[in-house]
């Protein structure tokens, strides 16, 4: 057994995962299903090639390996290779498997926008995912070393892994939603955001004439000129009821007077949409606490005021000339509704977040038992000899960490691969197509609506061959760990 | 040789295991077939519209669970009190294609099912899983249904399915409080619509509430309008591509919908929000306080989730119109239903379709709410509340009654989330403004869908 060392040549290894070699003689049965599984996956080039030999050499023996190994070989081939094969056989055929079509289930998935969409998603989650939740799980697995209370903290960390996917999508969906009452990352957004930047009080409410009231930006400014002793009339549409201030009374028109620029600025909808657009009409209520400016040709404001219970407002001290009337943003300033996690753009990133969420605690312990295994004479030797923390965790932890790394990154990245249950349950049905991946796209299309089992089985040969790559490396690594 | 010897002993132990292991499942098969074959031998002593079947058991397959299930119990136990038969029900969910193929494979269908896709029942009836329902029930379905309920479940000629359970999907409905403080009444045609929804939004509440997130939804927008502008000839004919989605049909009733889509003012959180609203809330928008719509349009099941889902009450606070007229169209209505097949040729399972299409048996579900019988002759007094009783009551009189396109379609095209039709008419929902881009995209998608099954 001289290929126990790690192939970089290192000669540390995880010592938990080596066993004792005095064993491995006693223990003939197990030996003898890892020389069978080995001339599956390696050919006869095995550590136990004399058994196998003597085994088809009929030697002594041979029944009751056969007998031992029958139920495994059974069961592996009915559920692993017998699908597999099948899947292979299937992805060749048509929708409903009574055609032979050759390989234009492969052409149509290639040339599919969705296919396209569910490989550059995959990609992004092969690249994005693993690499944080491992970087995070070594971050907590230092850290846990080192704060007081850590087993609470491991615990907060390594409770998700307890939840099922389906319900941790579920739980993701709710916190993403739009509405920040509703859901919790726009809440906290919001809440924020309010404090910094209050909303106006009529967010809604714009012109009834847009002719009359030009939109600038998130203000209204008149299209008219006023000049002194002029009213101007304002109407808007709009403002929902309970936005109005219990205090407005009916709408009336300003008087004028000489120096100054008046008006109202009221709500012009009457019950039922009667009366007439620009007018204040009978039961039209006055908005009071808008603040109106008076705006120089320049654009500079002159005078500002906000309106009374009836509507109605007065600008005084205004000197000879022509003006505009505006109404100021702030009147309009919508509350900051938060991020559209859910939407289009962020789905993806949004989904990842949850399923780091899930598997920090994972990496976290993983690392975590690689850290506690790491002997402490050397971290202390290297302390002694004056290493900063810094150091030690580059010279000394890290590398020694590394082939564990390795395998957590391997172990995560074929699980990306196949992720499925947060991309069916956390995007709404009208961004699904947008967070598509491939084992999800597969199912939609064999069983979720598409029915068509022979491009569905073209796609499980797809990810099939995605995976296998980090399938063979890991079990490399297993191999050359033993 | 003792080891070999031993061996061997084993291996037979094991491989008797492996045989006695597969067959199970045969037993199983046996016993259900002679139980069956016990059952047809029993007494054909007559073959009136209650005959003694005591004794015989069957197995009925259907998609409701809860509270619909308890009521189809109640149908059930009135069958078994006339007949004697023992009825077992299963429930399948939303799984019942799945499960039904599963059981055929396994030679034991259940002897009646209930399925919620004409689609499924095409394919069933191709597949010869289906028994014709012809000799069956003939004369009830005669007499007491519509044409139109007929020629639904009829597939190249052949009656498979009755349509026992009927869905009005032509109802919009409204926040009473909101109409009234706005000042607007009901709408019976598209323009009064429009102005009152104009009104409303003047009011301060967006009109329409949309569940843009998801796509049935959107094809159940479309399917209405698309019966009222073109009509119900030009309706069957884009359900089965002999028009395509690019015809002119197509384009105007677009434009009708882009009138209310389009503007992100009719719209409760605008095109954007509508998109991520799912059908619960999108009802929840319309009913809660303060309100964030006026109306939201979907089937008569929108009660239910009125009643459990907010605090307005049918009748005082919610209510609902008929889908308004376009252009003068004649009263239309987009159903849905589910549709009783015989999956097996017993005595028991043709006892219980015939059962199925009286008026009888729709009247027990009737009186129990949350149903809408196709069955002409049922009362409409039976009928628990005035909601229910007028929603159904247009579904019996519409002068024009189409099945929901989208459950005609190909799945792929119009049953897929993200894929297909929900996909495109979100498209269109997102950005209203390339129709012909909309068109060709939808044909296209219906077409490859069309090819691929």
């Amino acid at each position: 057994m001289s290929d126990r060392q790690h192939p970089d040549g290192g000669s540390v290894a995880v010592p938990a995962t080596d066993p004792p070699s005095d064993l491995s003689g006693a223990l003939g049965a197990s030996d003898l299903s890892g020389a069978v599984i080995t001339s599956e996956t390696r050919g006869p080039r095995g550590p136990g090639r004399g058994r196998l030999a003597s085994w088809f050499k009929g030697g002594q023996g041979s029944w009751k390996v056969a007998i031992f190994l029958l139920p495994g070989i059974f069961i592996l081939g009915v559920l692993v290779v017998y699908p597999i094969l099948f899947t292979l056989v299937r992805s060749f055929y048509s929708a409903h498997g009574d055609q032979f079509v050759g390989i234009s289930n492969y052409q149509a998935m290639f040339t599919s926008a969705d296919t396209l969409t569910s490989i550059k998603n995959n990609v992004i989650w092969v690249v994005v995912a693993p690499a944080i939740v491992a970087a995070l799980g070594l971050v907590f697995a230092v850290l846990t070393e080192r704060v007081p209370w850590a087993t609470a903290f491991k615990v907060a960390v390594f409770v998700p892994m307890a939840i099922s996917f389906l319900s941790s999508g579920v739980i993701w969906r709710l916190v993403y939603q739009d509405d920040p009452r509703l859901g919790l990352a726009n809440a906290a957004l919001v809440g924020v955001s309010k404090v910094f930047q209050p909303p106006g009080p009529y967010p809604t409410a714009r012109p009834s004439r847009p002719d009359v009231l030009v939109s600038d930006a998130q203000a209204y400014v008149t299209a008219a000129d006023y000049r002194a002793g002029s009213t101007a009339q304002l109407g808007l549409v709009a403002v929902p009821p309970r936005l109005i201030p219990s205090d407005a009374v009916q709408a009336v028109a300003a008087s004028t007077e000489a120096g100054s620029i008046g008006g109202t600025v009221w709500v012009d909808f009457a019950v039922g949409g009667t009366g007439t657009s620009g007018v204040i009409d009978p039961g039209e209520l006055g908005l009071p606490g808008v603040k109106v400016e008076v705006l120089s040709d320049a654009g500079d404001v002159i005078g500002s005021t906000k309106t009374g219970p009836d509507g109605t407002f007065a600008i005084t001290g205004i000197e000879a000339g022509s003006y505009k009337v505006g109404l100021a943003d702030s009147n309009f300033r919508p509350a900051w509704g938060g991020i559209l996690w859910l939407g289009p753009a962020l789905i993806t990133p949004s989904i990842i977040i949850s399923y780091i969420w899930i598997w920090a605690g994972f990496a976290m312990v993983l690392i975590g038992a690689g850290l506690a295994a790491i002997p402490r004479d050397v971290l202390e030797a290297a302390r002694v000899d004056g290493a900063g923390e810094w150091q030690v965790f580059r010279r000394i932890t890290g590398p020694l960490l590394a082939p564990l790394l390795l395998v957590v990154l391997v172990t995560l990245l074929i699980n990306v691969l196949k992720i499925f249950d947060l991309i069916l349950v956390i995007p709404p049905g009208s961004v699904l197509a947008d967070a598509n991946v491939i084992a999800l796209e597969m199912w939609q299309v064999s069983f979720g609506g598409g029915q068509d089992q022979g491009l569905g089985s073209a796609l499980a040969i797809l990810l099939f061959i995605l995976v296998l790559p980090a399938m063979a490396f890991n079990l490399r690594r297993f191999r050359a760990e033993q | 040789m003792r080891i070999g010897r031993t061996t061997i002993v084993l291996l037979l132990a094991a491989l008797l295991l492996v045989v006695v292991g597969c067959s199970g499942g045969t037993t199983t098969t046996t016993t259900a077939a002679g139980g069956e074959t016990t059952a047809s031998a029993a007494p054909e002593t007559s073959t009136t519209s209650a005959p003694d079947l005591s004794g015989q058991t069957m197995e009925v397959a259907a998609v409701w669970s809860g509270a619909e299930q308890d009521n189809f119990q109640k149908v059930i136990d009135a069958f078994q009190e006339q007949t004697g038969v023992k009825v077992t029900y299963t429930s399948t969910g939303d799984q019942i294609a799945t499960i039904l193929g599963t059981r055929l494979q396994g030679g034991s269908p259940p002897d009646v099912a209930v399925l919620p896709q004409p689609g499924l029942m095409y394919s069933l009836a191709d597949q010869g899983a289906l028994q014709p329902l012809t000799d069956v029930i003939g004369m009830e379905m005669d007499a007491n249904f519509a044409p139109v309920w007929k020629d639904l479940g009829t597939h190249e000629g052949t009656q498979y399915g009755l349509v026992f359970k009927a869905a009005n999907k032509s109802t919009f409905w409204y926040n009473m409080g909101v109409f009234s403080d706005a000042g607007v009444t009901p709408p019976t045609t598209w323009d009064e619509l429009l102005a009152a929804a104009d009104t409303i939004q003047r009011f301060g509440v967006p009109p329409f509430s949309v569940a843009g997130a998801d796509g049935w939804t959107l094809t159940d927008w479309f399917e209405n309008v698309y019966l009222r502008t073109a009509g119900g000839e030009k309706y069957d004919q884009l359900t089965t591509l002999e028009i395509p989605w690019t015809d002119p049909s197509v384009t105007t009733a677009l434009e009708q919908l882009a009138k209310i889509w389009g503007s992100d003012a009719m719209l409760s959180g605008g095109a954007t929000g509508a998109l991520q609203t799912d059908f619960p809330t999108s009802v929840v928008n319309a009913f809660t306080t303060p309100p964030k719509a006026a109306m939201v349009y979907e089937g008569d099941f929108v009660a239910g989730v009125i009643g459990s889902e907010t605090q307005a009450t049918l009748g005082t606070g919610a209510d609902f119109f008929d889908f308004p007229s376009i252009n003068g169209s004649p009263a239309s209505v987009v159903g849905g239903g589910d549709m009783a097949v015989l999956m097996k040729d017993s005595d028991a399972g043709k006892a219980f379709m015939k059962f199925l299409a009286t008026p009888e048996a729709a009247t027990i579900w009737a009186a129990l709410g949350g149903f809408s019988s196709p069955n002409k002759n049922v009362d409409p007094s039976v009928y628990p509340d005035d909601i229910t009783r007028r929603a159904a009551t247009a579904l019996a009189t519409a002068e024009v009654v189409r099945f929901d396109m989208s459950d005609l379609e190909p799945p792929a095209f119009g049953g897929t989330p993200g894929k297909g039709e929900w996909k495109l008419l979100q498209d269109f929902l997102s950005n209203s403004s390339d129709i012909s881009g909309i068109q060709k995209q939808l044909q296209d998608a219906a077409a490859a869908a069309a090819s691929g099954s």
